[in-house]
């Protein structure tokens, strides 16, 4: 630092006047969107933790069969209603591995119940990489092997089991496979709508924008649950369960669809005044290639964050219908169906084992609560 | 005399981040204006903020002390407890955000936001407070004051709301003023006549000024004391005489250097007989019908452009010069066919080579050819580029539509037009976010040659850079004119940046060509007294030639204040009359 004679400070510290214009500024934005997105989302550790976990759930849908001891309508006429085991690793201060006691039923005279006495005195260990009854992994290869299942003669309920004598856990864990999938089909043809009609609304304006506006008021201000329940009412009762299971997450898609085409339609009016759309307009885009390039890319992330938003919707809306008896319908097993049998308050209170299914549908829809949370705190990385 | 305020080795910075302000210290005395000056980034506006004490949540002052001598006693406001510092703010210090648009609540009547601070501070009673905003509104320039009061932000233009915001500022009578870049925002005229309230009202109440700006000329016009930021740190401070006639510093030469500067006056060349015109507008109008808001009132017609003729000769510069609503942004989007003008109205488009093509209907075939021949480079560097592009996509994109070469060829070219702009052939697979302002600007620059067009619409190209930068770019644009015999149709507000590079100009006003001239003419020989309002109200970074704020106010007003011969109704407009050859002017004769 140095003064001048009439009292100026000056910098003495080198200067160079031609700070080259070849300099990167912001080196830690150069990368493309979603990496940037993904950093910033790496910070978000619940939506981090719940990505990770909806993942595993995901993956693990194909090999339900091979985790689930048993299978889903396997019945044990012998426990009905058999409250949950805790497989032990311990037996009398000797290490035995995992292993159950063997319990019997024996009618309650008073109470007018089974009771199930274990039988403490002989452990009986687990078996692994088990032969049992038979099923198809991931749907299409036959297979009988499962990871654990009980010896001949003892049953492992970890979650109890219902009023047929089916196994609470396994049920959960094929329950999954049409509880979590309805919502991707329902959200796809949600998303297939809503991105068609939201766009077109968006990008052309005027009269069509007008239609379908109105359009989505109606659709939105019918209300859901008596038309879902008239929908799939209407699904004729002698179909199977994979053609019923198919029509509602349609149905739930249908209807989810008018809140994400305004969404769509909102953000599209906001980026089209955004000059590269303009530019690309002046080189001679047509409507479609500014569509494709331009605008999608740019909005995606704001929808996959919005889908998974409504995921959830979807996943609760077929849990109700199928709570209801309107959804899917046994043999098909969805936690809703499963659901169905815990309608009875009494059964709750005496048997509250049988209203387990809840707890995945709560986990689940909050999972993919905290991962939208995080998706949408991550989708502008170029603010900061 | 003791200061007013003075800071004191103040480092700031964000997280765990090098501090952004390192090191700066200045101090103001009662009554002075105090000039940060700086571009983008320079961290002028964290300093101020930082003696307000509000800055963003992960802004942490490091070191440094803010003293504030009020009435004999000295407070250090970096250790002010939150609650002392609400009693400081808004009635010891206040400050003027930059922009008027957003920094008033639009929810409030202008009145009760303003009286507000009396309540706070004076707790003064309504009538009491709304007697003293009367007083400070009619101050201010507000022409109604009771209307002022009554109405909402969006009712006021922004010129109205900056007033306002000084207003607020003034109301409860401040020691010091703080003004981030309070003009900013606002046309050249409005920004002369901001400027001048500032400066009689601190004449008036003598308080302190601390203006952040970007724009010598401002400094120039305001300030006794400057002090030069650049990436945190000063590079220079001192008194503004001194300063500004003989800097010191490399920094503030360059930024003396690149501010756009009014053009000698040189001999003035015989005007050619233009007959190979690029493109041609005849009798331009186009008018917007708003819908009244009741059914009973006829809706409003909105003229945006009305009968501009326009010619633009192969290989120069034509330049439209205007305020924000003046026609001028209309005037090109009809020029690029991407709006139609009224029926009447013609744009002839005439290529090197082939037939001229009528741009106001082409068909889908000349649509295309004209599109590669006509391109535009928009104002905001941050939004002309997609984040999800990298730039070799960007750049190769307007080849892609039109299915010009191979992918090979494609990228070939890209990278030769990078060298073109001054940029390095590498950058093209990075992404758009990586760069400066300019560095964008650039990549626009390079993506409108792609084509390689002969015609080039530039839409403010340098309203949104800093003047270092913007200088560049303007030499960059002169540079690629005369190495590929271009044609700009250039758009601005600031007649200074138009001064370099354009051959003819011409001053819209409210849809109409007022004044249409070459450049030299045009400054040293301005007839119409909206063009001389434009050159009197550009602040020069030359002490010794303040605003005249009478030649701004003079032409500044609406038409129906012009003298006699300018003055323009809703039914009679004067027409545009060639004054001498090459100088047409609006008047009547």
């Amino acid at each position: 630092m140095s003064r001048l004679p009439d009292g100026r400070y000056v910098d003495d510290a080198p200067y160079d006047p031609q700070t080259s214009i070849q300099q990167i500024e912001r080196r830690d934005l150069d990368a493309p969107n979603w990496l940037l997105v993904w950093r910033k989302f790496r910070r978000h550790k619940l939506g981090l933790i719940s990505g990770l976990f909806l993942l595993l759930s995901y993956l693990m849908l194909p090999f339900a069969g091979f985790i689930a001891p048993y299978t889903p309508n396997q019945r044990m006429s012998e426990h009905l209603y058999a409250p949950p085991q805790s497989i032990k690793l311990w037996h009398e201060g000797k290490f035995v591995g995992p292993y159950v006691y063997r319990t019997t039923s024996e009618p309650d005279m008073e109470t007018f119940q089974w009771k199930f006495v274990p039988d403490t005195s002989r452990p009986i260990p687990l078996k692994f990489f088990c032969k049992g009854d038979s099923y198809h992994l991931a749907g299409l290869f036959p297979s009988e092997t499962h990871l654990f299942c009980a010896q001949e003669g003892a049953t492992v309920f970890l979650w109890g089991s219902d009023r047929l004598g089916r196994d609470v856990f396994s049920r959960i864990l094929y329950g999954a496979q049409l509880s979590l999938t309805v919502g991707l089909i329902g959200i796809t043809v949600s998303f297939l709508l809503g991105i068609g009609f939201g766009s077109i609304a968006g990008y052309f304006g005027g009269k069509i924008d007008w239609v379908i506006n109105r359009v989505i008021e109606i659709l939105r201000s019918l209300p859901e649950l008596p038309l879902w329940l008239a929908l799939s009412a209407a699904v004729p009762s002698n179909w199977g369960p994979v053609s019923v299971f198919f029509i509602i997450s349609v149905i739930l898609g249908i209807l989810d669809w008018p809140g994400l085409a305004r969404s769509v339609r909102a953000k599209f009016l906001s980026l089209r005044e955004e000059e590269y759309v303009r530019a690309a307009e002046m080189m001679g885009a047509s409507s479609g290639r500014v569509i494709r390039k331009h605008l999608l890319p740019n909005f995606m992330s704001h929808l996959i964050a919005s889908a998974t938003l409504s995921i959830p919707a979807m996943i609760l809306g077929e849990t109700a219908l199928s709570f209801l008896g309107l959804g899917l319908r046994a043999p098909a097993v969805s936690w809703g169906v499963m659901l169905n049998d815990a309608q009875n308050l009494a059964s709750i209170e005496i048997y509250p084992w049988t209203a387990i299914p809840m707890l995945p549908i709560i986990v689940v829809v909050l999972a993919f609560n905290f991962l939208g949370d995080g998706l949408r705190d991550s989708l502008d990385p170029y603010d900061s | 005399m003791a200061a007013l305020l003075t800071v004191e080795n103040l480092s700031i910075g964000f997280g765990t981040f090098d501090p952004v302000v390192q090191d700066v210290s200045f101090s103001l005395a009662p009554g002075e204006t105090l000039a940060l000056v700086g571009e983008s980034g320079s961290g002028k506006t964290v300093t101020c903020r930082a003696v307000l004490r509000i800055l963003p949540r992960n802004a942490h002052i490091h070191s440094g002390r803010v003293v504030l001598t009020c009435d004999g006693k000295s407070t250090d406001l970096t250790t002010l407890s939150e609650r002392r510092m609400r009693d400081v703010r808004g009635n010891q210090i206040s400050m003027i955000f930059q922009e008027p648009m957003r920094s008033l609540s639009p929810l409030h009547r202008i009145g009760n936001q303003v009286s507000e601070v009396l309540w706070l501070h004076r707790r003064m009673s309504e009538s009491q407070a709304r007697k003293t905003v009367l007083e400070t509104f009619e101050r201010v320039g507000f022409p109604d004051p009771d209307r002022a009061y009554r109405s909402y932000p969006f009712e006021l233009s922004g010129g109205m709301r900056q007033r306002a915001m000084i207003a607020m500022a003034m109301v409860s009578k401040p020691d010091l003023l703080i003004a981030d870049e309070p003009t900013t925002a606002l046309d050249v005229t409005t920004q002369a006549q901001v400027l001048g309230l500032i400066k009689d009202l601190q004449q008036e109440t003598g308080m302190g000024l601390i203006l952040v700006t970007h724009d010598l000329g401002v400094v120039a016009n305001m300030a006794e004391q400057v002090v030069v930021m650049h990436r945190g740190r000063v590079m220079e401070s001192g008194a503004a005489a001194p300063l500004l006639k003989a800097p010191a510093h490399p920094y503030t030469r360059q930024l003396f250097e690149a501010a756009p500067a009014i053009p000698e006056v040189i001999p003035r060349p015989a005007p050619a007989a233009e007959s190979d015109l690029i493109l041609e507008m005849q009798a331009v109008s186009k008018t917007y019908t708003l819908r009244a808001g009741s059914a009973w009132r006829p809706d409003v017609e909105i003229h945006a452009c009305r009968g501009v003729d326009l010619a633009l000769p192969r290989g120069k510069t034509l330049a439209i010069v205007g305020e924000s609503g003046s026609g001028k942004t209309t005037a090109a989007r009809i020029a690029l066919g991407a709006e139609l003008p009224d029926p009447g109205g013609a744009v002839w488009f005439r290529p090197a080579h082939g037939d001229p093509i009528a741009v106001h209907d082409m068909t889908r075939a000349q649509r295309t050819a004209f599109q590669r021949e006509a391109q535009m480079v928009f104002q905001d560097p941050y939004s002309s580029l997609s984040p999800r592009m990298r730039v070799l996509d960007a750049l190769t994109e307007p080849l892609e539509i039109h299915r010009i070469g191979s992918a090979a060829e494609r990228r070939d070219r890209a990278a030769d037009m990078l060298r073109q702009v001054g940029l390095n052939a590498d950058m093209l697979q990075r992404f758009p976010h990586a760069f400066s302002g300019g560095q964008r600007q650039r990549l626009s620059i390079a993506r409108a040659m792609m084509l390689d067009p002969s015609l080039i619409v530039c839409d403010e190209p340098t309203s949104a850079l800093d003047v270092s930068v913007q200088e560049q770019i303007l030499q960059l644009l002169e540079d690629i004119r005369d190495r590929m015999n271009l044609s700009y149709l250039f758009i601005s507000h600031d007649l200074a940046v138009v001064a370099r590079i354009a051959d003819e100009v011409a001053v819209m006003r409210q849809g109409l060509v007022v004044e249409q001239a070459p450049p030299e003419v045009l400054f040293h020989d301005p007839r119409h007294p909206y063009t001389k309002a434009l050159i009197a109200a550009q602040p020069q970074p030359d002490i010794d030639r303040p605003i005249n704020l009478k030649l701004v106010a003079a032409g500044a007003g609406s038409p129906e204040t012009w003298p006699e011969a300018f003055r323009f109704s809703a039914s009679v407009i004067p027409s545009l009359t060639e004054f001498e050859p090459g100088h047409k002017v609006r008047c009547h004769v």
